[in-house]
This record gives structure tokens, sequence and C-alpha cells, in this order.
């Protein structure tokens, strides 16, 4: 039986949920429509003039070979990422919460780097593996390995994942930690009377009722990827080698920002929004229907 | 520290107003900028300088980031309606600042409105080329300028069994001391900063070959890239082979090169002359400046090199009274001692040839051996429509894919031709939306 709430007052429902809409109207939808409108004008930097063009912005991005490339790039660094900060952070919590004694401790060295900002994480991985000063470059040389992420694609591309979800990596701990609490020790404990091995009863019972968790994890972790990961790739790559770690996000700012190109961005700006309503959509949809709640 | 000498210096002002009683403040100028370190104390001393020369005016330089950081505040500054009187743009900012026609105003139109006196020809051509237009007149003031110039470890030399005074002036002859070094056991002959700044962009104006049609971008919008002819490509091929031969050894896009260089690691290191205050602080071994090499046989060279840095803009939309201030101003920073001792201090050219004729009088040239290069490699010669210097938009990301393009080459990838051609058609593209932007 659900519970109704009558409002007597006619305005005041609206009243209430006015501050909610303003601002998401001023932080969404009003730039969002700014976008759109942008996106069919090429003006210049300045503002001083600004031509119409249609489509146009568009015609040019759809023609440009490393645009789509760049589609190619997003799609493997979020998966990339997306896998490595999920896998990396449920082994760590299904550990931390076997741990009896001092698992006060490990918990807070594990959520420690979530407190770092993304900038200055790429900054540290760079120095460590920044082939001239490098530490980890120097002992890699030393064994024989010739690193240099400056030219070599794959290494960079390894290195923004690692430093991405590095960061990432805290965060999911403490989600998977809370849900692997939440489950109810009998239902393990049966198992375990039944003879079920520490695995087997990982597969068959936490992992499924850890299915919301994972879900609302992998949403998070995909929209981290997409747009929070700029920090890190613009201190660590710049977007190269030959634009092997430019995602879309990151051509948004360089086409913007370095080009002053700000038709072209705004365009690269809502083919972003559309692909992450899709993608959210297609996550909703197909993805959800697996969850158990 | 600026801002209380400044505050000393308004209230100052406003003790002399209520004294004489009449209604009087200084005005005050604002000049974003984008250096810091050894570079910001040097400029923070002029400001200095000029403030406590007069009382007039007040000159408040801020520091607003990297070069591209500053332009990006200058133009959202702009667009606010709060833009700086002063902005430092680097040399490849030049193009959009040139099109920006209501947003900034020539020096040459402030100079004439203000009655300041100027006189454009004191100017070092090959400096002043790179800001005027196409009939003569000085848009922007020519700040800090430099250009490359070959810098050699003396003991990395003799080490390889070679006399440190060889000639060095053809690349044929650097590669041969290249192989000498590198058989002597060194894992970095060769290193370099700005590859395309030194390795292109130089390299056409030092072989008198254009980077760009209608003459390098200064005659027209539509101008269109073509740094892909022989020269280029001949270059570009050997340093491709070079490095994989490892004679070559590619650091980074900006100047992170000279860490390698100036640690002792390296032989040859192509940087700008402004790069000598680093190296001379920091280097334990015996160095010396050479002129940039050039390829032997081919008609012309060595012509001139250009210079990059930046220069100073005015930007539109202040009062008369705030201009007379600017022009003022502008007219110390170009003054013959303020010149002289920049330069000396930093590396950056003399911009003006007074400030020249006044550091070699003084003997620097003889204490200092090799600080002349720069300029004599860029007086040598009258600068042809190709050595003028380029103009073209969007540059800041045309560098970037000149740069992905030369990764390219350097690590095997693609021949030089091949990463040349898709360079040149990559930035025309941008230039054809510059040119739509700008119409």
């Amino acid at each position: 039986m659900q519970k109704r709430v009558v409002f007597n007052n006619r305005l005041l429902p609206y009243a209430l949920l006015a501050p909610q809409i303003l601002v998401t109207a001023v932080f969404f939808f009003w730039p969002a429509g700014q976008a759109i409108y942008q996106s069919a004008f090429i003006p210049d930097p300045f503002g001083l003039k600004s031509q119409f063009v249609g489509f146009g912005n568009f015609e040019f991005l759809f023609s440009d070979p490393y645009y789509l490339a760049s589609f190619q790039t997003t799609a493997v660094f979020s998966a990339a990422v997306t896998l490595l900060s999920m896998g990396a952070a449920l082994w760590l919590a299904v550990m931390a919460d076997r741990i009896i004694k001092g698992s006060g401790a490990y918990r807070t060295l594990l959520i420690w780097p979530y407190a770092v900002a993304p900038a200055i994480a790429g900054v540290l991985w760079l120095f460590m593996f920044n082939p001239n000063v490098g530490l980890v470059a120097w002992y890699l040389n030393a064994i024989g390995y010739d690193w240099n992420h400056v030219l070599n694609d794959g290494e960079a591309m390894g290195l923004v994942v690692v430093a991405s979800a590095w960061r990432q990596i805290s965060y999911n701990f403490l989600f998977f930690l809370a849900g692997l609490q939440a489950i109810p020790r009998s239902v393990i404990e049966a198992a375990a009377i039944d003879g079920a091995s520490f695995w087997k009863r990982f597969w068959t019972i936490v992992f499924p009722l850890l299915s919301p968790t994972t879900f609302f994890l992998l949403v998070v972790n995909i929209v981290y990827a997409f747009f929070e990961t700029f920090g890190v790739i613009h201190t660590i790559t710049g977007g190269g080698p030959q634009q092997a770690t430019t995602i879309l996000v990151y051509k948004v700012y360089a086409d913007g920002f370095i080009g002053q190109d700000l038709g072209s961005s705004a365009a690269q700006s809502v083919v972003l929004l559309v692909v992450v309503g899709l993608l959210t959509v297609v996550q909703f949809r197909y993805v959800e229907r697996k969850v158990h709640y | 520290m600026a801002h209380r000498k400044t505050l000393a210096g308004l209230v100052a002002a406003t003790i002399l107003a209520g004294s004489t009683g009449v209604s009087y403040a200084a005005t005050e100028i604002q000049w974003w900028h984008a250096f810091s370190g050894r570079l910001a104390e040097l400029l923070t001393e002029q400001v200095e300088k000029f403030n406590s020369s007069q009382s007039d005016y007040v000159v408040v330089a801020s520091h607003k980031g990297n070069y591209s950081e500053t332009l990006n505040a200058g133009i959202a500054a702009f667009r606010a309606g709060e833009q700086p009187h002063i902005l430092q743009v680097f040399e490849v900012g030049t193009a959009t600042m040139m099109s920006a026609k209501g947003a900034i105003k020539p020096v040459f139109e402030v100079m004439e409105e203000t009655g300041k006196p100027f006189d454009a020809d004191a100017y070092l051509a090959a400096v002043k080329g790179y800001y005027t237009t196409t009939d003569g007149k000085m848009l922007s003031l020519p700040y800090n300028s430099s250009t490359p110039v070959l810098y050699v470890n003396r003991d990395a030399l003799t080490k390889a069994g070679l006399d440190p005074d060889m000639d060095l002036s053809t690349w044929d002859k650097v590669n041969e001391a290249m192989d000498a070094v590198k058989a002597s056991g060194s894992s970095c002959p060769l290193t370099t900063a700005w590859q395309s700044w030194v390795h292109l962009e130089n390299l056409s104006a030092y072989h008198n070959v254009p980077f760009a049609t209608k003459e390098n971008g200064f005659a027209g919008l539509d101008t269109e890239l073509s740094f892909n002819g022989p020269v280029q490509v001949k270059h570009i091929e050997a340093m491709g082979q070079w490095a994989k031969d490892g004679k070559f050894i590619y650091a980074g896009r900006r100047n992170e090169g000279g860490a390698r260089f100036r640690a002792g690691e390296c032989a040859f290191f192509t940087e700008s002359s402004a790069g000598y205050a680093g190296v001379k602080a920091e280097a334990d071994f015996a160095f010396d400046i050479r002129p940039l090499p050039y390829w032997a046989g081919t008609e012309g060279a060595p012509q001139n090199t250009i210079i990059g840095g930046a220069s100073l803009w005015v930007m539109a939309g202040h009062k008369d009274e705030e201009y007379a201030g600017v022009a003022e101003f502008l007219n110390f920073l170009s003054s013959a001692d303020i010149q002289a001792s920049w330069h000396q201090n930093t590396g950056y050219l003399p911009i003006t040839m007074a400030a020249y004729e006044q550091t070699k009088d003084a003997g620097f040239y003889k204490e200092n051996p090799g600080t002349d290069i720069a300029i004599l490699q860029m007086t040598g010669k009258a600068p042809t429509a190709n050595s003028k210097g380029l103009r073209l938009g969007s540059f800041d990301q045309i560098r970037g894919i000149i740069d992905e393009e030369l990764e390219a080459v350097w690590s095997g990838d693609k021949t030089a031709q091949a990463a040349l051609d898709n360079a040149v058609a990559r930035g025309n593209q941008l230039l054809r939306r510059f040119e739509q932007a700008n119409r």
C-alpha cells in the first residue's frame, strides 16, 4: 500500500521542485542548448563574428579519420579503465572482507588514492615513467626494456589506463566492500556447511548478490572514463603519440582551447552528449536485466 | 611584492594629489604575461623601473599561465569585456590576433594617436618583420624573441677524439662528428627542443624554401602549407635515419631534451638562443654555441633563421589616456638600456639595433663567446618572402599535428615523405576552417 501525499496548495509542489529544476536548467539544459546552437556556427575566437554553417561542423568531423579513430580509442580506453579498476577493486574488497585484524588500517590505505586529484595522479605516474627522468623507466631500461611512451602508442595507452584506473580503484573498493558486508552471513555459512569452496561460494552466491553494486559501479566508471580522465591524459601524454590517447572529451578540449575552433568543439560536445545518452539507455535496458535486486 | 609596490605607488600618488589640491590618480595599465621563474623576476624589475620613473601611470603585471593559457585568458577576458591593456602572445598566436580586428589596437595606431615618438626602423628587420603588415606597419611590439642555434658539448667532442673547434657549419659535418661521438660510446649524440620550430619552420627559412604559400601566410588567409618539398623531406629523412641509428635521441615536443644536454649526456643540442641562461647555469662541462647547421649545396643556404618567442598586443576598448600610458610603457620597454640588459640576462635577442650596439660596445660578446651567434645568424642576409616569418591560423594546433607526424618518423612508423604529406593535408584543413571563421 503506497502512501500518497496530497498538497492542498496547488503551487506548493512546484515551489518545492523549483530549486532542483532551476539547478538542472541552469547547469544542464542551458549549456547543452548553447552547445547545440553553437555547433551550427564557425565563430572567431574573440566572438566578434560567426558564420552559420548548418551541419557543416558535423560534416567536417565525420570526414576526419582522426575523429572516427577517436571513438575507437575512447572505447578501448573506457573498457580497459573500467575493467581494470573494477576488477582490482573487487579482488581487494574480497580480500579485505576476510581480514579480521587491522582491517581498518587496510581499508583506510586503500581509500587514500581517491583523494588525489586527476592532474596530480597524472603527474605522479608521469614522474615514474618519464623516459628522461622517470625512476621506473630507468629501471626498465636497466633490465633491457626500452620504455618510451612518448613514441610508443601501446605504452602510452597502457600508462594512461593504469593511471586513470588507479585512482578509481579506491572508489570502487569502498562500494564493493559495503556491498559484500550487506550480504547475509547465514547464506554463505549455509553454503560452507554444504561443502562449497571459497571460490564456489563467491561465484554462485556473492557475485550475483553483489550485482546491483557492480551495475551501479559500471555506470559510474564508464562515465568517469569518458569525462573525468581528462586531467590524467592532459598531464601524461597530451593525447599523443599520434593521437593514440586522444579520447573524445580530450579532443573537445584540444580543438576548443588549443585550436580556438569553438564551432567544432561545440559539435563534438553534442556528439558526446548523444553517445553518453545512448550508452546509458543501453546499460539500463540490457545490462540491468541481469541484475538481481 | 609587485602588488605592495603598486599600492605604495597609489598611496604616494594620492598623497601628492591631496597636497596639490588637484583631483588626480595614476592611470592603471594591466599587462598579462606568460613568464614564470627567472624571466618573471626580470619582467617585474622592468615594470618597477617604469613605475618609479614617472607618476602618471602604474603598470600592473599579472602572470596568466603558459603561452596558450595566457592567450586563452585574454580571449575569455575580451569576451567578458574585462580585457587587459597589454597581452603577451606567442609568435604562433600572431595570425589569430591579427585577424581579430575589433579586439586589438595595432601598435603603430597607438603610437600615432598618442603622438609618442616611434621609429619602426629602429627595430631589427628580422624581428620586426614577423609582427608587421606586408606594407610595413607594426601590429604588435616584439618583446622576447629568440632563434635556434646549435649547442655543442665540447668535452664530448674531445672524448671522441675530435677537435672541439672543428667546423660544424653543415649537417654533413655534424653527422661525421656524431658518428665519432657515437663510436666513443655516447648514448645521445644529438637531441633537440621544439622540433617543428627548429627542424621545419627554421629549416625552411634557412634554406630559403617556403613553409606555406602566399609568402608563408603573410599575403593572405588562403595560404596552404608547403613544407613537404625536397629540402624538408631530405632533412627529416636524415633525422629519421639518425634516430634509427641511435644518433638522434628524441626527448619530447617542448624542451625536454634540454635536461639531457645540461646533464652532459648529449653532444649536440638544437635549441633556442634563449636556452643560454639555463645551459650556462647548469652545465658542468665546456660548451659552445654555433650557428644552426645547414645542408651544403642547397641554393641560397644559409639564408636567415626566423624568430620564436612572444610580442605584446594592445587590446581594444580602453580610454585614450590609458593608451597614452601604454604607448609610453612600450617606448620604455624598447629603450636601448632595457633591451640590452634583457638580452644579456636571458639570451633573447635585442630587438633594436641600438641595444645590440650597446651590448657590443660594453664588451659582452667578447666575455661571453657565442652570445652574438643568434643575432648574426638572423641579420646576416635581408629576409626573403620565405624567411620573414610565418603567419598561419590555428598554428598552435598545426604544430601539434607536425609533432605527431614527426614522432611517427622517429619511431620508424612512416617515411619522411608520407609523414610530411599527411601533416600538410591535415594542417590545410585547419587553415581552411580558420579562413572560414575569419572571412
